[in-house]
Parts: structure tokens; C-alpha cells; sequence
């Protein structure tokens, strides 16, 4: 035995994973997986995943160059409980229906909300739009959160002080309120549809990045690297995006993946409200909608409600999970909470 | 103390200028037949009167005389009656509701403000409590219900919680209706015998010694103050949840202890104040989340507020009532962030220092 031994000190053993992931990387992982609720955000992301890119083969559209029109079963304005039979012009069916389905024609498998619009071909191809609206919102979002924040922060002073300033005017307006009024000004210019309600959330929706970024910058800033950095003469965009950020923008990604949840719910409410898809578009608060023609029957017709409702709740479920375990994992202040 | 209030207040002006410019900007957007709501009721009905119209108030001019009549309004060279001007509270009129929207806001107002003011209570202490006792009994089965409650319920859309809601207590069970009053109710509170203080029912039917309306409306008041409350409540106890267990390892904390006092008391006078100072920080938040909280609630529960006709308006695209409703929304925001400032640098010193 050795001395350090004797005083409780074990070598340690460097597994081979570690040293071919690095440390960190060994360590962000291994908490990933080892968690058993950041596991069960993992695998329900990765089932919509699934879902989102099987889309056309789980339900086939109607007419491949417009998949994110539902098809409908006729116009009657009375919703179809789920296991009835579609009757006006069905899509083909789907490879897996004979063998879990049992019959060889179309059934509304969640039903139809008024109008006939076929909830289940709603659920399947609102995934895709979930994720579509989600992630590139967040990207956008991001991306000028993440340059206005190491802007502001880097150069400090006067510029500091009118974007901060900037971000103020923008974070007086309440995030869904001004995301309606901002997509009712624009669908008149650039049409109905999803494009408004995104931009409109783009516009609003960048102010927390900004303000988190600056302040992970400004701890960074003083760092002797950064100095060492000046000192060799590079230039300020090359110290802003290759020094300063890498080493401030963990925070940012927990952030990111905590809002696309957020995103997706507050584009649900547009939708929801009538300011967002229009109607028969595949998009889950777009279904909801049909749920406000039938609020005191909704005890009949709950299926309106109930299959988009638990999709969206799932989604956000799921994105919420996987931040929250990315900011148990990369935040090790945070461990053990 | 009072340096900081100061320095604070001055930039309000800048900030709300911020504003206006923003709104006045979106304003661009909008046809002049549009725009001209903001100073005449009717649709102009042709060429003629709307080029007239264009003329009157100044429509074709600079952008920045433009901006200042928006501002301050228009007189009337006839009737020397001034017209327009939101800093005389004229917002233009709701083409879509049929009135001025000074009036449309009037008579909304106080419906929201009932519903905010019955939600204050469950909103502020409600997440509070929760965390505290997730806090307190950490890593116990009570400790992972409520994170479980708290991490589901921030991944609940409220309009979704509302249709449960509405599904099982008012289309299942009857127990809950939505609207304001019951028919029968409604007939009382528009007899004239019945005096109508504050348009607030609740207030009104106690002032009124009615308490069969007074119940009513609360049967009323229910379900969306729940929906309104619980999305907040899942955030406030995450966050007073970390906080409590950070201060609850603190020195101080073993002193209280190791010094004889009940756990109540370590807990209540000596951890939970000095906890609570970044639940304050959510204040904003809070506001943020009331106010858009109140226009979904107020459209899944058909309750007839301020937020509903903000609805209305948006699904309608009546730009101009929208933008009246956005503009006394952020005048709430800032009114909101400076007082939740000035609490929190009265709290903790290090701020007002800074």
C-alpha cells in the first residue's frame, strides 16, 4: 500500500468512454442518461420525433403537395365520436392498418371535430408542425438574443446602455398579448397561416436571451483569457464568438430547450384564438379551437379536446424535461436539487 | 433610497416614448381607411369622403406630424372639437364592437379587474406554500408529488386546462357555469333598484346586501381564477422550492436551531423571508403571465372582460381597438416592473447600491 492509500485516497480509473468523450462531455452524458426523469423526456421527444418524421407513412395525406390541409369527411358541423366510419372520399391506408386495425376501410380513429376534419390526421401532422414552429422560432430567437447579449455585454458603455434600453421597451409589452397584436397587424400583409404568429413571436421572444447572454458574458469578460486574447491583437468578433462565447453559452441552451416548450404553447394559443393557422391547417391548437363551437357539449364531444390537448401537454412535457435535466447536468451548482 | 427610486423614474418616460414609437410603427402597417377609425366612427363610404377624411386629420403628413396627432389629437376646424389623441384617452373607435374604445375599455375593465383582484390571493401565496412544504420535505414522497405537479403544470397550456376544467365541472357535473351570472342574476343586477357601484358583481351584490348574486358570481369566479392562478403557481414553487432548500443549509439557519427553536419558527421567521427574494423577481412574470392569462381565460370561460374583446378585436383584425388594448397593457407592465424594482432594492440593499 501506498501512502496515499493509507490515507483514503483511491487512484482513480479513467474508463475508456471518458477518455474518448473528454471529462466533460463524459460527465454531461452520464447524467443524461443515468436520470430517470431526464430519460423519460428523452425517450418522449424521441417518439414525437418518430411520429413528426413518419408522419407520411403513419397517415397518409389526401394530396401530397398540400399535407398540412386534414382531410375531411364531408362538411356536417356535428363532431364523429372516434370508431366511426369515414364515408366521403378517404385517404388510402396506411401499410400498418390491417394488421393493428383489424377492418380494411378508413375509421376516424380519434374522431372528427365540426366540420368534419379528422382529428387523428390533426394529431400526426401537428407534431411536424410543432416542431417546425418550436425549433425554428428558437433558432431565430436565439440567434438575436445571443448577438444583442454579447454585443451589449462585450462593448459595455453607450451601447450597452441603448440595447439594454432597447430590450426594456420590448420586455413592457406582455409576451402573448403583443405576440397576437404584432400577427393580427401582419396577416393582412403576408397572408393566413403560420407565417404571422411566428414571426410575430420571433419579435417578442428574443429579450430573455439577450439578458441572460449579457450577463454570462459580462462574468466571462474579465477572464485573463479574454485579456490574452486582446493582448495578441485579434479582432473584437473573433474574441466575441471564439473566446467569450463558447465559455457563456451553456446557460443559453438550457434556456433554449426550457423555450421552445413555451414557443409552442403560446403559438398553440394563437392558434387557439383564431389569430394563428387557419382553420384546417394540421396544427394541435388549431384543433383545440374547434372545442370553443361545443363548450357545453364538451362532455360528449371530448375527444376534441382530449387527443390534441394530451399531444401538446406531451410535447412541452417533454422539452421542459430534458432543459430541466440539461440544467441539473451543466449547472453543478444545481446538483442534487 | 430615494436616489434609486429617482433614477428609476426617469426612465419611465424613455421607456413608454420606446413604446409608443413601436405601436406607432405597427400603425404604418394599416391602410389609411384603416387608420382613419382612430378619429371617425363610420367607414368612409368612398373616394371622396375618405380623401376628405385623409385631409382632415392629417393623414398624408409627415410621419412625425402624423406621430404627434396620434398623440394629442386633432381639433376640429368647425366644431373646434378635438378629436383622437391617446394622451387624452381617445383611443379611436372599435369598428368591430361599434363604440369608442374608451368606452369599450370602461365598461370591460372592471369585470377583469374583479378577476384579477379574487386570483391575487391564491396567486401570490398558493406556488409560495407549495414550495415551502416541497422544500421542507425533501426528497420525500411529498417532495416528488408536488415537483411532479410543478413540472406538469408549467407544461400545461392553460387554454387546455380550462377546456378540462369546463369538460368536467360544468358539461359532467354542472357544478361550475361559465359567463359572469346566471340569467336569473343577471336580470337583478340590471334592475334599476339594484345600485351599481363599481361594476365589480361581487362588490356590488355585497354593497347591495344581495348574497344569493354575490354567491353566484363567485360560482362564477371558480374556474378561471384556478386556470389563472395554477400556471404561475408550478413556476413560484420551483423557484421558491431551490431557494428555500439554499437557505435552509445556511449558517444562521443551524444557529436557530442549535439554539433551541421550533422547526415553525426556524422556519417561518428565520428561512422564509430571506428565501422569498428571488420569488419577488418573478413579479414581473407574474404580470406578464396575468396579463395574458386573463385573455385566454376570459375567452375559454366566454367571461365578457377586457381580455375577451382584446380577442374579439385581434381574431377580427381590428388593428386600431388591438392596439389601444396594447398600449394600456404595456402602461400596466411598467407600472408593474417599477414598483416590483422599488420592493426589491427596499428588500435587499445590494440592488439600490449598484
Amino acid at each position: 500500500m501506498t501512502d496515499l492509500e493509507t490515507l483514503g485516497f483511491t487512484p482513480r480509473k479513467q474508463n475508456w468512454l471518458k477518455k474518448l468523450l473528454g471529462v466533460d462531455t463524459y460527465r454531461i452524458i452520464k447524467g443524461l442518461i443515468t436520470n430517470p426523469v431526464s430519460l423519460f423526456g428523452f425517450s418522449l421527444l424521441f417518439i414525437f420525433v418518430l411520429i413528426a418524421l413518419g408522419a407520411p407513412l403513419i397517415a397518409p395525406p389526401l394530396n401530397p403537395t398540400t399535407p398540412y390541409l386534414i382531410p375531411r369527411d364531408g362538411y356536417s358541423q356535428i363532431p364523429k365520436p372516434p370508431g366511426s366510419v369515414w364515408k366521403v372520399r378517404p385517404p388510402e391506408l396506411p401499410f400498418w392498418w390491417n394488421s393493428i386495425m383489424k377492418t380494411d376501410h378508413w375509421v376516424h380513429i380519434m374522431g372528427t371535430a365540426s366540420g368534419q376534419w379528422d382529428i387523428f390526421y390533426g394529431v400526426v401532422w401537428g407534431t411536424r408542425t410543432a416542431f417546425r414552429v418550436g425549433l425554428l422560432i428558437t433558432l431565430v430567437v436565439a440567434a438575436i438574443g445571443i448577438i444583442v447579449g454579447v454585443v451589449s455585454a462585450y462593448y459595455g458603455g453607450i451601447v450597452d446602455m441603448i440595447l439594454m434600453r432597447i430590450v426594456e421597451i420590448f420586455i413592457a409589452f406582455p409576451f402573448l398579448p403583443a405576440a397576437m397584436t404584432l400577427s393580427a397587424v401582419l396577416t393582412p400583409i403576408i397572408g393566413r397561416g403560420i407565417f404571422a404568429p411566428m414571426v410575430a413571436l420571433m419579435v417578442f421572444g428574443w429579450t430573455g436571451f439577450a439578458r441572460l447572454l449579457r450577463s454570462d458574458v459580462l462574468s466571462v469578460r474579465q477572464r485573463e483569457y479574454v485579456l490574452a486574447a486582446k493582448v495578441i491583437g485579434l479582432p473584437d468578433y473573433r474574441i466575441m464568438f471564439s473566446h467569450v462565447l463558447p465559455n457563456s453559452i451553456y446557460p443559453t441552451l438550457v434556456l433554449a430547450s426550457m423555450n421552445i416548450g413555451s414557443y409552442v404553447i403560446t403559438f398553440a394559443s394563437l392558434s387557439f384564438l383564431g389569430i394563428g393557422a387557419e382553420v384546417g391547417y394540421a396544427d394541435w391548437g388549431e384543433l383545440l379551437a374547434f372545442a370553443r363551437d361545443w363548450m357545453t357539449q364538451l362532455a360528449d364531444y371530448w375527444y376534441i379536446v382530449t387527443f390534441p390537448g394530451i399531444a401538446l401537454v406531451l410535447f412541452v412535457l417533454a422539452w421542459n424535461l430534458v432543459g430541466d435535466a440539461l440544467r441539473d447536468v451543466l449547472d453543478p451548482r444545481m446538483h442534487g436539487r | 433610497m430615494v436616489n434609486y427610486i429617482i433614477r428609476r423614474l426617469l426612465l419611465i418616460p424613455l421607456i413608454l416614448f420606446g413604446v409608443t414609437l413601436l405601436l406607432f410603427a405597427m400603425l404604418q402597417f394599416l391602410s389609411p381607411v384603416e387608420r382613419s377609425a382612430l378619429y371617425v366612427r363610420e367607414i368612409p363610404r368612398n373616394e371622396r369622403a375618405l380623401e376628405g377624411i385623409i385631409k382632415k386629420y392629417g393623414l398624408d403628413k409627415p410621419i412625425y406630424v402624423q406621430y404627434w396627432t396620434w398623440m394629442v389629437g386633432v381639433e376640429d376646424p368647425h366644431s373646434h372639437e378635438i378629436r383622437g389623441g391617446i394622451l387624452r384617452g381617445d383611443f379611436g373607435y372599435s369598428r368591430t364592437a361599434s363604440q369608442p374604445i374608451s368606452d369599450l375599455i370602461k365598461r370591460r375593465f372592471p369585470a377583469t379587474i374583479e378577476l384579477t383582484l379574487w386570483a391575487l390571493i391564491p396567486v401570490v401565496t398558493g406556488g409560495v406554500i407549495l414550495g415551502v412544504i416541497s422544500a421542507i420535505n425533501h426528497n420525500n414522497p411529498i417532495d416528488h408529488i408536488t415537483r411532479v405537479f410543478g413540472i406538469v403544470g408549467w407544461s400545461m397550456p392553460d387554454f387546455v386546462l380550462g377546456l378540462l376544467l369546463i369538460m368536467l365541472f360544468y358539461a359532467k357535473l354542472k357544478w361550475f357555469p361559465p359567463g359572469r351570472l346566471s340569467d336569473w342574476a343577471n336580470q337583478v343586477i340590471m334592475d334599476p333598484q339594484f345600485r351599481n357601484y363599481t361594476s365589480m358583481n361581487t362588490v356590488d351584490a355585497l354593497l347591495n346586501l344581495r348574497f344569493d348574486v354575490f354567491l353566484d358570481s363567485l360560482r362564477h369566479l371558480v374556474l378561471p381564477v384556478i386556470t389563472l392562478s395554477y400556471l404561475w403557481w408550478a413556476l413560484q414553487m420551483r423557484v421558491t422550492r431551490s431557494s428555500m432548500l439554499e437557505t435552509l443549509r445556511q449558517d444562521y439557519i443551524t444557529t436557530a436551531r442549535s439554539k433551541g427553536l421550533p422547526e415553525g419558527t426556524v422556519i417561518k421567521r428565520h428561512a422564509l423571508p430571506n428565501a422569498l427574494l428571488p420569488v419577488i423577481t418573478l413579479g414581473g412574470n407574474m404580470v406578464i403571465g396575468l396579463l395574458g392569462g386573463v385573455v385566454i381565460v376570459e375567452v375559454v370561460y366566454n367571461y365578457k372582460g377586457m381580455g375577451a374583446a382584446f380577442a374579439a378585436a385581434a381574431t377580427q383584425l381590428d388593428i386600431i381597438t388591438v392596439l389601444a388594448f396594447t398600449l394600456i397593457n404595456s402602461l400596466i407592465m411598467v407600472v408593474a416592473y417599477l414598483i416590483i424594482d422599488i420592493l426589491y432594492a427596499y428588500i435587499d440593499p445590494r440592488v439600490r447600491l449598484d
